[in-house]
């Protein structure tokens, strides 16, 4: 997501060691995770990019820098938005900037030491890619009036632009704030000359910015917070209209300029703007009245502290938040007869959370990291309980962990690492391109309870065969687990389990998906009680992946057309009368209510087209997006209400049922029983690769020859011609939220009418499953006879086929939807397809075609094969 | 006669560009056993180096000359030296890294020869050598120990210091461009980036410089966390020829974040996909024909102007995108406005 930010930019001030005492402190005595958390709340309040100053005379200011910028950059949360390496020792921004990846600012150069000094630094600050401060101060001194500002900046800006080939939109000049009203006549004017210096930079300085440090122009204000507020406001409140562009402010700190009570403002205003010689005075003496006033105390959002402990360690789990991780630990020991059971429950159940939401991708591996550093702390904290209670809970051990020989990757494996280890097991962790026989070796002198290798390349997939292989070789018995992002189930089942495979509870190979998986299987396995019946378990999923896998060919071999059509699905016509269909021709359906059809809709994939995953209706309940997806719900019943009323879309369908008997891979659909007269023949495409225990399906196998009396049908359907209309209108309103909103809900209109108009002639227009009963659910499942393919779809690939639909129903004149040149239906919301009853019919793929078909299929349809073979690119088994 | 250079931005103007691809899932191809990855000169090294893939330029050097030559034949504009991870810090998980500088000459002029012998055959069609410098195998803005998230196993300075002998290096031995490639840590890349103008600095001339990252899983980001478009404002600063993303997802999962690229950068854009994602035998099985289709709609969209092909990618990919290609114009380069564009894991863009 892209910060769009517009007018003045927001820096935060408070991890600076020389503004905030607070944060000095902090640093001072090294409490790194108070002083990350000074930083979150800046960005939480709202803080665009953060100053970091660590200048101090006590500190060591570059090893204070490096160490806080490098904790950041495991903050997520904080180190989303930019930097601003803050202080007046060049080493001290060197070394910031070298720990940075995003692109930041430096915070500042300046003319003070010359020209020479001024150009290294600049040519560096360009090589490290970071935009810069530049100070109006010269080897003279600061500039003080706006002549002496522009002038100084203007020399900077031409030796950076024009010498230096310094980006003019990465300076940003820091013309100087200083205090005003300190009773020293001279300095009445600072503000004004701030605000006249930045608006003649910003004229004369193309694609550059200003920003400056707001608190000082208030600094004989101190200790009255409310009226240093209210000169922040006014000031930056002139200094903006002039063209500052960003400043450092505390963004929690700062009044709203319509409410400083009017007086207050006033007298402000003449101060800033120096409107007299008495501004100053006037201010000091009304100041002491509102130094009082009650100052709106922004607190973090602690609301989650109110929720139940479960949820709250769940909470600091996901967030990575260890601020009050050790009262919830406790709280929960208190709870629990065991402090085991604190681990093995609410902070494992917390981990899985974490696990679930990093393989969807909702969280990304420094987050992980930090969830793990919380799960540690909890542990931490129970430990001197687990000794004392001397119950070390029956998942305790020793694990070995590796990557395989060959492979150096090894961020994965650390984590697991880390994980297994916050759950009070012991690590030994042998790196990477670890050699079996170190391996094993290590293994039977530590006396290990459990081997895990990982591995991020794919030859480290044979190693880890190998180290299977040689563990059963050498008689090893304990548990060996496979991860690593090469990994799978599938190959562990295929090719590692079988070589190390579970006798009882001996031996076994488990294979863990992602590392916060791990804890939960390793428990498993050193269970005196689970572990047997894991291994059965899992030894019996790899017996199913490997049936499956067997069963799967991906690379099937192409067969000539002839051997396919040999291969037809042979249905048994003999002892089969196809059902006649109870009215024949075509049907319109103009009337159906949405009322009605909403009972039909099938929800999931419109939470899908809202990037929700979840199946309905469990996702209105799901942990994560339940929320939202309720809300999502809520919305478009609202707007299926509306529609009911409001009749502005109205649902549009038709259906017809013909005589038709197949002729090779064609259905010929004829005018009535005579069977005389063909109105169109439908074209079908036979599946094309080497099937052994399957037959090589065509959709015409589900049709009878000629002789047997036989039926086909086929149907359209719209959730509403006004669909782009209604849709056009809510983007003249610049509401996407319904835009999108409509056109989803006329797509599923369009699919649920598909679904009611297939069960209406199951059971009434063709009738051949009168006494069908089947819930909405059933219905989704498909756990009915007959199918309805759609052209365009895996079993009958092929567009142009549509064009048969439209002229056997005459579906634009009746009903008005339309074909476009691509074969594409409009409106968008639209379902159109064939109708077969047959009790065998099911769908399939056709998948790839070769040339001997797509000649045939060409002379079929009636196209060039140039033509068919543009049509069926997707399924082209050839190079053309 | 206009030089290489010229040549390139030329073509860049003219037409869309392919870079060769993967040379790792072709290497596998010819089973090599540890022998092999020695040969004579490696016979008796102290430790383990199957698997080192750059080392082959050393020492079976046919090898690597023969992929490249087959990536050529098939159309590739621009191929990329056998140096992923030939600098120091790389070489050091092998105990070679005094072998770093030999290792990226030797690989250079293995290209630059192939590239002379088929540039010969056709003088019409420049072929350039993009001089690799891999992401080592170190991250510089994430902490190996997750009890301590300040500590880092390798400095901005140690990058800097190999990617500079690495430049040097291929700079030597003939390379036409730099690639800056398969960025996981945005910070690896700025100290590549710096070592790269030091090293440019040094040898008193420079090389058009291609910058592509990685985008490592379903959040979009990169291993270190940044959007594309984060990632993007990072690194603009060294002007790269092009930016690009590669490796790591398949054609389908990568084309938003192309489109997005497309849109932010200023620059052109390169594409290096692997072949679809590993499948649970850790294949890449996305054929060649099937991918370019992705490719080629890609093209059409007007989202790239280099091409090219990471992991489990052959010379066959090579070839249907070369014809798929063929005749599409090229992205045009978009017109963006003068911003301060800032980034932490997400990018700032002050107006």
């Amino acid at each position: 997501m892209t910060q769009q930010v517009a007018v003045f930019t927001n820096v935060g001030e408070r991890t600076n060691v020389t503004g905030s005492a607070r944060f000095k402190r902090l640093i001072m005595n090294e409490e790194y995770e108070e002083a990350l958390s000074v930083a979150r709340e800046q960005v939480e309040n709202g803080a665009q990019v953060i100053d970091i100053n660590m200048d101090e005379a006590m500190l060591d200011s570059k090893a204070a820098m490096v160490k806080f910028l490098n904790l950041i950059a495991a903050e997520p949360d904080i180190c989303k938005v930019p930097i601003m390496v803050d202080s007046s020792k060049w080493d001290v921004i060197e070394a910031g900037l070298k720990c940075i990846q995003g692109k930041a600012i430096v915070n500042s150069i300046s003319l003070k030491e010359g020209e020479n000094n001024f150009k290294h630094q600049a040519k560096l600050i360009k090589r490290f890619g970071a935009a810069a401060v530049v100070m109006a101060f010269d080897e003279t001194g600061q500039a003080e009036t706006q002549d002496r500002k522009f002038d100084i900046c203007k020399r900077a800006y031409d030796i950076l632009v024009n010498e230096i080939g310094f980006p003019a939109e990465d300076i940003i000049f820091d013309p100087n704030i200083f205090a005003v009203a300190t009773g020293i006549e001279e300095h009445d004017n600072y503000a004004v000359e701030f605000i006249e210096g930045t608006r003649r930079i910003k004229q004369g300085l193309p694609h550059c910015k200003v920003s400056g440090g707001v608190s000082n122009v208030s600094f004989s204000f101190r200790g009255n917070n409310p009226v240093r507020e209210a000169i922040h406001s006014v000031f930056l409140y002139h200094a903006i209209k002039a063209g500052m562009d960003m400043g450092i402010v505390n963004a929690s700190q700062l009044a709203v300029y319509d409410d400083i009570p009017l007086e207050l403002r006033n007298a402000v205003e003449d101060v800033v703007l120096n409107s007299d010689a008495e501004a100053g005075e006037r201010l000091v003496e009304i100041a002491p009245k509102y130094s009082g006033m009650a100052q709106e105390n922004k607190k973090e959002d602690l609301e989650w502290r109110t929720w139940s402990v479960k949820k709250r360690l769940e909470h600091a789990l996901v967030k990575g938040i260890t601020q009050f991780i050790e009262e919830d630990t406790e709280e929960c020991r208190l709870e629990a007869d065991l402090p085991i059971e604190v681990i093995e429950g609410p902070l494992m159940d917390g981990m899985n959370v974490v696990g679930d939401l990093f393989g969807a991708g909702k969280m990304f591996l420094p987050q992980v990291v930090k969830s793990a550093r919380v799960m540690k702390r909890a542990v931490a904290y129970l430990d001197p309980y687990i000794e004392a209670t001397k119950v070390k809970g029956s998942s305790n051990g020793k694990i070995l962990m590796a990557t395989v020989k060959g492979d150096v990757h090894d961020i994965g494996k650390n984590i697991v690492g880390v994980v297994l280890q916050c759950n009070n097991y012991e690590v030994i962790d042998l790196g990477v391109m670890v050699p079996t026989e170190t391996i094993l070796r290590t293994a039977k002198e530590q006396n290990v309870d459990i081997i895990g290798l990982s591995g991020l390349i794919t030859p480290s997939l044979d190693e880890m065969v190998h180290v299977a292989k040689e563990m059963t070789r050498q008689g090893f018995d304990i548990p060996l687990m496979i991860g690593g992002a090469t990994t799978s189930k599938a190959h562990t089942a295929v090719k590692i389990e079988p070589q190390y495979r579970a006798e009882g509870d001996k031996k076994g190979v488990v294979y863990v998906n992602n590392a916060s998986r791990a804890v939960g299987v390793v428990s498993n396995l050193l269970s005196e009680k689970n572990k047997t019946e894991f291994l059965q378990k899992t030894t019996g999923e790899y017996v199913k992946v490997r049936d499956q896998q067997a069963r799967k060919r991906p690379r099937s071999k192409p067969v000539t057309l002839a051997r396919a059509r040999a291969n037809a699905a042979k249905l048994d016509w003999n002892n089969y009368t196809p059902p006649v269909p109870k009215k024949l021709g075509i049907t319109e359906f103009k009337n159906v209510s949405i009322k009605t059809l909403r009972q039909y809709i099938d929800w999931t994939p419109y939470f899908m087209t809202w990037s929700l995953a979840g199946k309905y209706p469990r996702i209105l309940t799901d942990e994560i997006v339940g929320e939202e997806a309720q809300n999502l719900f809520k919305d478009a019943n609202l707007m299926l209400d509306e529609l009911e009323v409001s009749g502005k879309l109205q649902p549009l369908g038709i259906i017809g049922l013909f005589p038709a008997n197949r002729v090779e891979d064609d259905i010929e659909i004829y005018t009535d029983e005579t069977r005389s007269e063909i109105i169109t023949k439908s074209c079908q495409l036979r599946q094309q690769t080497e099937k052994t225990d399957f037959a090589n399906y065509c959709l015409t196998d589900y049709i009878a020859k000629r002789g047997v009396k036989d039926y086909f049908g086929c149907f359209a359907v719209t959730g509403g011609l006004a669909e782009d209309d209604i849709a056009d209108a809510f983007d003249v309103q610049q509401d996407d939220y319904n835009k999108i909103m409509i056109k989803a809900i006329a797509d599923r209109l369009a699919e649920a009418f598909a679904e009611y108009l297939h069960e209406k002639v199951r059971k009434e227009y063709w009738g051949y499953a009168t006494d069908e009963n089947l819930t909405n659910d059933e219905l989704i499942r498909e756990n009915y006879q007959g199918i309805r393919p759609a052209p365009g779809y895996p079993a009958c690939p092929e567009h142009t086929e549509k064009k048969k639909i439209w002229q056997l129903l005459d579906v634009e004149n009746r009903i008005g939807m339309k074909l476009t040149s691509s074969y594409a239906m409009w409106p968008g919301a639209a379902v159109s397809g064939w109708y077969f009853s047959h009790p065998d019919s099911k769908y399939y793929a056709v998948a790839a075609i070769q040339k001997d078909q797509v000649e045939d299929y060409a002379i079929r349809a009636d196209m060039s094969l140039e033509e068919a073979e543009r049509w069926l690119g997707p399924n082209l088994g050839y190079e053309n | 006669m206009p030089t290489k250079l010229e040549q390139l931005k030329l073509a860049l103007q003219e037409r869309i560009l392919i870079l060769d691809g993967a040379m790792g899932t072709m290497i596998q191809k010819h089973k090599l056993e540890e022998e092999d990855y020695r040969g004579e000169r490696f016979a008796d090294w102290h430790i383990l180096i199957k698997g080192n893939n750059d080392l082959l330029s050393l020492t079976q050097p046919q090898i690597i000359e023969q992929i490249h030559r087959e990536y050529l034949e098939a159309g590739a504009d621009i191929i990329e030296t056998n140096t992923f991870n030939a600098t120091t810090i790389s070489m050091e998980d092998y105990e070679m890294a005094k072998f770093s500088r030999e290792i990226n000459l030797e690989s250079a002029k293995l290209a630059r020869k192939v590239c002379d012998e088929i540039e010969a055959k056709d003088p019409s069609k420049p072929r350039y050598v993009a001089g690799v410098l891999g992401p080592t195998s170190k991250t510089c803005s994430l902490s190996p120990d997750v009890n301590d998230p300040s500590f880092r196993n390798i400095t901005f300075d140690a990058l800097v210091e190999a990617y500079i002998e690495s430049t040097l290096a291929l700079m030597e031995g003939g390379s036409d461009i730099i690639l800056i490639e398969t960025i996981f840590d945005t910070l690896n890349s700025k100290a590549a980036a710096f070592g790269v103008e030091e090293a440019f600095e040094q040898a008193g001339r420079t090389l058009p410089v291609m910058i592509s990252g990685t985008i490592t899983d379903a959040s979009g980001r990169t291993l270190s966390g940044q959007t594309t478009e984060a990632f993007y404002n990072s690194i603009r600063h060294i002007k790269p020829i092009s930016i690009g993303l590669n490796c790591a997802l398949g054609p389908d999962l990568l084309r938003q974040y192309v489109e997005e690229l497309s849109g932010v950068c200023e620059t052109y854009t390169s594409v290096h996909p692997n072949a679809g994602l590993p499948n649970e035998f850790g294949e890449y099985d996305l054929e060649a024909y099937e991918m370019s289709v992705e490719m080629i709609d890609w093209a059409k969209c007007g989202f790239i102007n280099i091409v090219g092909g990471c992991c489990g990618t052959t010379p066959e990919h090579i070839k249907a995108f070369t014809d798929g290609v063929e005749g599409v114009s090229p992205r045009k380069l978009p017109e963006l406005e003068v911003k301060m564009r800032l980034s932490g894991l997400e990018a700032c863009n002050l107006n």
